[in-house]
């Protein structure tokens, strides 16, 4: 006799993705999809899809989703949770998505305590048009549009959104995640079942903040990538629980 | 107990197109305030909750036209109200309300432009309403009421439409609509929005495959292909949805064309003027899109030389489809002022008695 | 018929309601009614003024490029639109705050509303006596339409519709007896 341990989520559906080697969107995805299986949502659950790599993320999954313009998936989810308060609301986007053109979209979702879960890929790039720099950009990490690295005086620093989501009064939890390391994966996975699970419990607005590889608009192997996340990105962005 | 007169009560435009709202089967507002309609928001906020529906005052424009696409992805009759300068922030999002086919009702209460311009009456927002608004090939249908009991009544016409063919209707205004009171009869309705089922819309995926809400289409030809399906409603709306009012224009040697506001202030004077035997007649276009090319086009008429006088809140935007729809068969002349002025019956008078 | 009536004063002198007031009565009579405000961004202190537009039937223009009537309740006012009364329309002043040597008497109903409203206990009545006077001399509303509308604004506060109810038959009086 034997006992199926691992299989492919229900939520999941069986199609190769777009995503480049070593990206951490894939994983993501999954992680995503085994908690909606394990908390039983896949029926009640609604994705609010980004602009960015991600924006095709609904056909990867296998329950109801939306579309949302560039930044605005938190406004899409705060009227599909208001409409529908029976249902498990949640948006995924991206740094440029969440933190440049929808910031404004995300503060005040975020302020009204929304009872959303809103996960958040940190990359410190943006891939889909090209790597160029976003808000989360790393000083001195050389993209598209900061050739010789980014310059504190020309492009400012590196935008912490959680911490500064961190002091609203309307934010439940806040939880930032290294996805570097089958450990880090792990914890990834428990903050986002965390995130789901305040809302199944209307406790408020959750995100969760993943620092997700991206090998190719880093100029590295999908190792050295996760390395580069270990040792750069989190001294900018210190992985634990910020609220 | 049968009622033997509706009850009327006076309600400025604004409140009424509220208050048809309401009636109407409406059940998410989201919206930022702006003059010259903020009387509009101000009483969605008190009457839609007491209604047990949402209302919720957005961070921005922009915020509030993608709460109405979210609340109508997940089945709600959903709408926002703004003014000029807040619907150009609203255009990103009605493309894309319209590239993913989601039913909503958008009112324009329009303010003088361009820019900041000021907070009185204009109706210099026709092209940006009737040519689609934002990016890519997508048609709002656009209903300008010119009473306030119409502007009432055109909510549930509104609503109607947008779920029929699941499309984002316009309902253009000004701020001289906004603002006036006229007594308006109150219809209770119910069920309205039950008319249409939505089994597009995402709601949980219980029982049956998941919903996708999208305008995006990467696979080489699948855009085109939604296009086609696009533009085939839009010729389907073309064909059916054409509503106009023409007043005395049988035998009228000068036809007035104007619609909204503008539209009764020429009747009151096309009134007047036949009094004292002037053969004046106005059309006034109901639909601005689909533009009731059948008022203009096939049609002979017997009085020779018949002129078409078209009077705006603009300098010439709505002429442009009378004289398309004429095809060059009649001779087209254009009276606007635009800047927050509104044009008089005096000046009207002038320009008739000039083309006489 | 109809009836353009042009009603101004300062922000906070109760212009709007009482264009209000006369419309809503005019409605109840079945009469077509229009009521538009100059709106602006001042919310007090600056010059209010509505348009009021009663008739037998459907109406145009809510703009008035040439009034029957008006009631004007301040000195700015006076001389800013004045010049819209058409020739022998009837000038409701409220003589406390305007004066003019130009009217002609003859179509001019002045009263010092403000002190009246005043003695009467109320500042803010000048306006409901303004609108007795001018209901004196034009009937194109009864006082008893009127009263009815207030009790519906004032629902719940009797002491409101009363001192109003006073104010109008003030007004009424005091052009009756001229």
């Amino acid at each position: 006799m034997s006992d199926v341990i691992y299989s492919r989520p229900k939520s999941l559906n069986n199609i190769s993705t777009h995503y480049c080697p070593g990206c951490g969107h894939g994983i993501a995805h999954r992680l995503i999809a085994e908690v909606v299986d394990e908390l039983n949502i896949r029926e009640s659950v609604i994705g609010v899809t980004p602009i960015g790599c991600a924006v095709i993320a609904y056909d990867y999954w296998n329950f109801d989703c939306s579309e949302a313009a560039h930044g605005r998936a938190l406004a899409v989810a705060t009227a599909i949770k208001r409409v529908r308060p029976q249902n498990i609301v949640f948006t995924y986007q991206g740094d440029g998505d969440l933190a440049a053109i929808g910031t404004n979209e995300t503060i005040h979702a975020a302020n009204r305590g929304e009872n959303l879960t809103c996960i958040f890929i940190n990359n410190a790039v943006y891939g889909m048009t090209g790597g160029q720099m976003a808000p989360t950009t790393l000083l001195g990490q050389k993209t598209a549009t900061t050739i010789t690295g980014r310059d504190q005086k020309l492009h400012g620093y590196p935008l912490k959104i959680s911490e500064m989501l961190a002091l609203l009064p309307g934010v439940k939890y806040i939880e930032r995640v290294a996805m570097d390391s089958p450990q880090g994966i792990l914890k990834a996975k428990k903050a986002i079942r965390l995130a789901f699970e305040n809302q199944i419990n209307n406790a408020g607005f959750s995100l969760v903040e993943l620092l997700s590889p991206c090998p190719t608009y880093w100029g590295v192997s999908p190792k050295e990538a996760l390395r580069w996340i270990k040792e750069e990105m989190t001294k900018v962005f210190p992985p634990g629980r910020i609220k | 107990m049968v009622n033997p007169k509706p009850k009327k009560i006076l309600l400025s435009g604004n409140e009424a197109i509220a208050e048809g709202a309401i009636q109407a089967g409406c059940q998410f507002y989201a919206g930022y305030p702006i003059t010259p309609q903020n009387e509009l928001t101000a009483y969605m906020a008190k009457h839609m909750p007491e209604n047990n529906r949402i209302f919720i005052q957005s961070e921005s424009e922009t915020a509030a036209i993608n709460m109405v696409y979210g609340a109508s992805a997940a089945g709600a009759r959903a709408m926002t109200s703004s003014s000029s300068p807040g619907i150009s922030l609203k255009q990103e999002g009605i493309s894309y309300l319209a590239g993913a086919e989601l039913p909503a009702v958008i009112v324009n209460i329009m303010r003088a432009g361009p820019g900041l311009g000021n907070i009185w009456p204009s109706q210099a927002d026709y092209f940006q309403a009737t040519r689609g608004g934002g990016h890519g090939d997508y048609r709002c249908i656009v209903l300008a009421p010119s009473s306030v009991q119409e502007a009432y009544g055109q909510m549930f016409k509104a609503f109607e439409l947008a779920d029929k063919y699941r499309n984002p209707v316009m309902i253009l205004g000004d701020g001289l609509l906004g603002q006036m009171m006229e007594p308006v009869e109150i219809v209770k309705a119910e069920g309205l929005d039950a008319k249409y089922d939505k089994p597009w819309a995402v709601t949980g995926c219980k029982g049956r495959e998941r919903n996708i809400t999208k305008s995006f289409h990467m696979n080489e030809g699948d855009l085109e292909k939604a296009n086609l399906i696009l533009q085939k409603k839009y010729a389907g709306i073309q064909k059916k949805e054409q509503d106009w009012e023409e007043f005395l224009i049988k035998d009228a040697k000068i036809v007035i064309v104007a619609y909204g506001s503008m539209a009764r202030i020429a009747k009151g004077l096309v009134r007047k003027l036949r009094q004292g035997g002037m053969r004046i007649g106005l059309i006034r276009p109901v639909t601005l899109w689909p533009f009731p090319v059948k008022a203009f086009a096939n049609r002979k008429p017997k009085v020779s030389n018949r002129k078409f006088l078209v009077v705006e809140m603009s300098y010439g935007q709505m002429v442009e489809d009378v004289r398309l729809s004429l095809e060059g068969s009649s001779k087209v002349e254009f009276l606007g002022r635009s800047g927050g002025g509104v044009l008089t019956q005096a000046q009207i008078l002038r320009k008739i008695k000039a083309l006489l | 018929m109809t009836e353009r009536v042009f009603i101004a004063g300062a922000g906070g002198q109760g212009v709007m309601l009482l264009g209000k007031v006369l419309a809503t009565a005019a409605m109840k009579q079945g009469k077509s009614v229009t009521w538009l405000p100059a709106y602006g961004a001042e919310v007090r202190g600056g010059t209010a003024n509505c348009m009021v537009i009663i008739s037998d039937e459907e109406i145009g223009s809510p703009y008035i490029e040439e009034a029957d009537s008006m009631i004007i309740l301040n000195q700015p006012s006076l001389d800013k639109f004045s010049g819209i009364l058409k020739n022998k329309g009837l000038m409701v002043l409220n003589s406390t705050l305007a004066h003019s040597d130009k009217i002609n008497s003859a179509g001019t109903l002045q009263f010092p509303f403000t002190d009246l409203a005043v003695e009467q206990g109320n500042i803010k009545i000048a306006n409901m006596i303004a609108l007795g006077a001018y209901l004196a001399k034009n009937k194109v509303v009864s006082t008893d339409s009127i009263v009815e509308t207030m009790k519906e604004m004032a629902a719940g506060r009797p002491e409101l519709l009363e001192i109003n109810k006073k104010a109008l038959f003030k007004g009424v009086q005091l052009a009756d007896g001229k």
